[in-house]
């Protein structure tokens, strides 16, 4: 399916991450936004407040962000494509409706443009802190897609792709900005609506009679309906089986807390998006993602000068974690680099699926600002003389 | 007679008549004996069928709590939600696809406590949705804490020694925050509730009703207040029907008079009537009318 062409505003642009962002959902189709203010998120919904009364749609401002991140799931459940704007306070109040959004299996996207934490932090600057808790803020076990763009440009296409996997797998989708990449302003082509593939929503075509709400099909993903088309569904934040009923039993559980997570298997390995460069041969590899990565660049280029051999993997799905190619790459390197600003946490899983095959050292900033690239180059120097 | 002969004389094909709007696969339900939650819900499906609503065109939404299992049981589109966020899911639900009427059904503590602000604010915006609140004046669910509706001087499990809040009078809240039809009813008063019910089918804009409801487990017993056949005696008799009373003098006691009625019943345009007034006027010709749900086969996506 393509792309509506009323929501898409083909051309060149010059825009910032969080505008680039929100043409990024109306390209996708999202015809729903609740949203509740937050520096330095806000420009997403301020600018879909503006375009959307004459695209066709509607935003609605609610009165606190877990407000807005349920009411995003009634909007889909109506049968819209929607999604809310937050950053890190924000983000932390959306954690439970991000774990009925999984539970439920209710397709949308939270987008997080993430600055400096903990609690109030550092509201006007920028930080990459949010990303164990994109994949582990709410309780119990679930799982998610989380998107890292590094560019405005990249905004506009990523925000796409979330909504596009978000009804590929019925799940939420976290568009993990930062202060930087939000702000920036850059060039932005927009290509024309035919050009865009749409993921349309997973109807289904049984009957009433026959359909079960959340029967999985071949891929564990199941099919979805509306209200108000005669289904007469029930959902669920409780463990339920496949009518969708409320269910105690630990049968029932295990199958679907596991099916919730196993769904999302083929983005781990097969499909995982990332950015490769020079891997072949290489001794170190730098693993980053969004703003970081751009000063990973220049760290890279200035290790090349003085003949390193360094290597680049850019996240750009931090969940599911690409495993297996970090698993692959560390039997052949010496050893792996990972900045972020945070004080470490997709270190964490670059260690693990390193599995002690290479040496993992991490570039900490704990945010504010990003970091120097002689800093990241220091750790390359070091890596490469292991 | 007999008990079995007695079962004998029903007709195999013999159905009560709420059954069409319950989830018989789901009955027995687990609400306890006493509890008024299920005469709500009798009420309710009366009022279904006297509106003769579309019933594939509402919805109802709960919150978390014993009445939060109420959408669970009614054989419509039904949603169980988190605690306290009823009506912002509502909200999402009936802007994405306005042609439904949803009704929001949720307990005291999660309308009220959790969910104050959203309440407040739908009722401001006066977002067209149908709000039931079954007051039982007690956490229930979760064995009997304090809610902001437990009147003075009741015991709960974690006021043990009596609760010194102040009580919110829900009614008076309702409509002080723009709700465009308020009324309060008794699990005593099924005749009225089901009537009401039906009125707010046919209302547009913020509806909400009230109704008093026994937790004979955790709120009578513990107050010493006899079972739920005890307390049907009591809403007899201390119930007044005033309707249009003034609601600041409604509140609730934890033994007084207890003043029901419809106490409000107006007019003023809902959200979507406002937003689309306000777009008009500003935007003209530019302005696109919402068309919002996704479509189901089309080549391109047109909405």
């Amino acid at each position: 399916m393509h792309a509506d062409p009323k929501g898409v505003l083909t051309g060149v642009h010059f825009l910032d991450g969080d505008h680039a962002c929100c043409e990024g959902t109306l390209a996708a189709g999202a015809r729903f936004s609740a949203g509740y203010p937050i520096t330095p998120s806000t420009e997403v919904v301020e600018r879909f407040a503006l375009r959307i009364p004459t695209v066709g749609g509607i935003f609605i401002q609610m009165e606190d962000e877990l407000a807005a991140s349920i009411a995003i799931q009634g909007a889909v459940w109506g049968g819209a494509k929607a999604f809310t704007v937050t950053s890190g306070p924000g983000y932390s109040l959306m954690m439970e409706h991000i774990g009925y959004a999984a539970m439920t299996e209710t397709p949308c996207v939270f987008v997080n443009v993430q600055r400096g934490g903990p609690s109030t932090g550092l509201p006007t600057l920028p930080a990459q802190a949010d990303m164990m808790q994109a994949r582990w803020g709410s309780h119990g076990d679930y799982g998610i897609i989380a998107l890292c763009p590094n560019s405005p440009q990249e905004c506009f296409n990523l925000t796409i792709t979330a909504f596009n996997l978000a009804e590929e797998f019925r799940v939420p989708v976290m568009m993990m900005l930062d202060e930087c990449v939000g702000h920036m302003t850059e060039k932005v082509t927009i290509p024309a609506a035919e050009k865009i593939e749409i993921t349309p929503r997973r109807f289904t075509k049984q009957p009433a009679s026959e359909y079960r709400p959340f029967k999985p099909t071949e891929d564990l993903v199941p099919e979805m309906v509306q209200a108000g088309d005669g289904y007469r569904f029930h959902v669920t934040g409780l463990t339920h089986d496949e009518r969708g009923y409320p269910s105690m039993n630990v049968e029932v559980q295990d199958s679907l807390v596991r099916r919730l997570q196993e769904k999302l298997k083929p983005l781990a390995n097969g499909r995982a998006l990332f950015e490769a460069e020079d891997l072949e041969g290489a001794e170190v590899v730098v693993v980053s993602y969004g703003i970081t990565s751009r000063v990973a660049q220049r760290a890279l280029q200035m290790a090349r000068e003085r003949g390193i051999r360094a290597g680049k993997f850019r996240l750009i799905q931090a969940w599911p974690f690409p495993e297996q190619h970090i698993r692959d790459l560390a039997a052949r390197v010496n050893a792996f680099v990972v900045p972020e600003l945070n004080l470490g946490q997709m270190v964490h899983e670059v260690e693990r699926a390193a599995g002690g095959q290479a040496k993992v050292i991490p570039v900490s900033h704990a945010g504010g600002g990003v970091h120097q690239p002689e800093a990241i180059l220091k750790a390359i120097v070091e890596a490469a003389a292991l | 007679m007999s008990e079995m002969e007695c079962l004998m004389e029903i007709p195999e094909d013999a159905m009560n008549p709420v059954e069409p709007f319950l989830r018989m696969d789901r009955i027995p339900h687990i609400w306890c004996a006493g509890c008024g939650i299920g005469t709500t819900v009798n009420c309710f499906t009366r009022a279904l069928l006297n509106s003769k609503a579309n019933l594939d065109k509402v919805a109802i939404v709960s919150g978390i709590g014993c009445t939060g299992r109420v959408a669970g049981y009614a054989r419509l589109d039904s949603f169980h939600t988190t605690h306290g966020r009823a009506i912002p899911f509502a909200t999402g639900l009936k802007l994405a696809n306005p042609e439904l009427q949803v009704v929001v059904y949720s307990g005291d503590g999660d309308l009220f406590a959790i969910g104050g602000n959203h309440f407040i604010h739908a009722a401001r915006r006066n977002m067209d949705l149908k709000v039931v609140c079954v007051n039982n004046m007690i956490y229930a669910m979760t064995g009997g804490q304090t809610a902001p509706t437990t009147p003075g001087h009741a015991t709960t499990s974690t006021a043990p020694y009596g609760v010194s809040e102040p009580a919110f009078n829900l009614v008076s809240l309702a409509e002080a925050a723009g709700a465009t039809y308020v009324a309060r009813w008794t699990t005593f008063h099924v005749m009225q509730l089901a009537r009401s019910m039906e009125e707010v089918f046919n209302k547009k804009g913020f509806c909400f009703i009230e109704v008093l409801s026994p937790c004979p487990t955790l709120y009578q017993r513990r107050n010493k207040m006899g079972d739920g056949l005890e307390t049907m005696k009591y809403y007899k008799k201390a119930s007044k029907i005033r309707n249009g009373a003034p609601t600041s003098e409604c509140g609730l006691t934890k033994d007084g008079e207890i003043v029901v009625g419809k106490f409000v019943d107006r007019d003023r345009p809902d959200y979507l009537a406002l937003m689309r007034t306000q777009m008009v006027e500003t935007l003209g010709d530019r302005y696109a009318e919402p068309e919002i749900a996704c479509c189901e086969t089309e080549e391109v996506c047109s909405r």
